[in-house]
């Protein structure tokens, strides 16, 4: 008998929640893993919170990260620099008045009110009920509207021919891709992206995700406690991304 | 002028004829006639398991339904059951050597591949997604010499 990944998580759940300290206390709470034939709902709303004076100017960790968890091999590819995907860029910017410089990375910023899911002809840019912004490949016509609509530079079109895609992160040719949230592994209960556990590993902490609509979460709780900002605030899409010190 | 009699006798002629010729088509599957054509008749190997998720002829029609149902679930509502999962397809399908449903260790075409081929129906699937399984993680494996040493030295898992 083998013993999926999940199922093994979720004996050990079990027996961690069995040993509580005393009834009704644990040391932990306990993440609730959605099981897989649940529908995702509004009761969540992934989000990242990005610290970006922890991001260190240079460091492409997250950008390294994002990647190789998605299948993105620019090596692979042959056309000019400026046609290659990038679902995270790390943007470096100045302050001319007071020469202050610091940079942050830039990705799909999971608008509740995306421009690029009002645009889209056929319904393949899409929000999911938990707050992420996705295109279905398998509708999208390659139109590129999207593109145009987004205010963050946020998505790219695959202009080439892949091969040796990840499992769970399937692309091609003629759509257009941008970042997922790594939604395979918000699905698998992983509660973490690619981005954020790699800025953790380099020491940095400069990316943290989590569900902003529980107010437990550690997220939800910076968010409450500290000043955050969404980039081009002005438009009022409600960002699921926010940033400390821009 | 032919007669009435005549008239009946070679339309029945006629769709003897007719009649013979699609038996001959429809036992064809398999027909040694049939095998030496240009074109192939799939073999269909399977490598893992015993029986698919649903029985065979059903497959066989309505495989693409299955996926294209379960391809909306997953994206659009995040529901990631394994049953009708093209990843689960692959997992089982696939030829144990190239673990490709493409292409076969011998350079035969594989299980999706050579049934497309004969029936001339082109495969979308794996312009996006890969055709290989397991692609990108370590498959469980049963415990090995190194493995019981680990355990030996360490007490076991903790």
């Amino acid at each position: 008998m083998t013993v999926s990944r999940r199922e093994f998580l979720s004996i050990g759940a079990a027996a961690t929640a069995g040993a509580a300290i005393a009834p009704g206390i644990s040391l932990i709470d306990l993440a609730q893993a959605k099981s897989p034939e649940e529908a995702v709902t509004a009761a969540q709303r992934w989000g990242l919170l990005i610290d970006t004076n922890k991001c260190n100017k240079g460091c492409t960790a997250c950008v390294d990260a994002c990647h190789t968890e998605n299948g993105i091999d620019h090596e692979q590819l042959k056309g000019s620099e400026a046609t290659k995907p990038h679902w995270i860029r790390k943007v470096e910017v100045k302050d001319p008045n007071t020469g202050f410089e610091h940079s942050l990375p830039v990705m799909c910023q999971h608008c509740q009110e995306p421009p690029c899911v009002d645009v889209c002809p056929t319904g393949a840019s899409f929000k999911r009920d938990d707050g992420i912004v996705l295109v279905d490949r398998h509708i999208c016509i390659g139109c590129r509207y999207c593109m145009m609509a987004c205010p963050y530079k946020a998505r790219s079109f695959e202009h080439e021919d892949i091969t040796d895609q990840k499992e769970h992160a399937p692309r091609g040719k003629g759509t257009v891709e941008s970042c997922t949230l790594c939604v395979h592994k918000v699905d698998r209960g992983d509660g973490t992206t690619a981005c954020a556990e790699a800025c953790e590993e380099e020491g940095h902490r400069a990316i943290l995700f989590g569900d902003l609509n529980d107010p437990k979460s550690e997220i939800a709780r910076t968010v409450r406690a500290k000043a955050t900002r969404r980039i081009r605030e002005d438009l009022n899409l409600d960002n699921s991304v926010r940033y400390i010190g821009i | 002028m032919l007669r009435k009699s005549q008239k009946f006798a070679s339309v029945l002629a006629l769709l003897a004829a007719l009649g013979l010729a699609t038996s001959s088509i429809a036992s064809g599957h398999g027909d040694e006639k049939h095998n030496n054509s240009r074109v192939p008749v799939p073999k269909h190997h399977t490598a893992k398991g015993e029986k698919c998720v649903e029985p065979t002829d059903v497959m066989r029609s309505n495989h693409m339904e299955f996926i294209l149902h379960q391809r909306d679930k997953t994206v659009h509502q995040g529901i990631r059951t394994k049953q009708h999962s093209l990843k689960n397809c692959v997992a089982c399908h696939a030829d144990p050597d190239t673990k490709s449903v493409l292409k076969n260790a011998d350079g035969s075409e594989g299980f999706c591949a050579e049934c497309h081929s004969y029936t001339a129906v082109k495969i979308d699937c794996f312009g996006c997604h890969t055709d290989k399984a397991n692609s990108n993680k370590q498959t469980m494996r049963p415990i090995d010499d190194i493995g019981r040493k680990v355990i030996a030295n360490t007490g076991g898992a903790k």
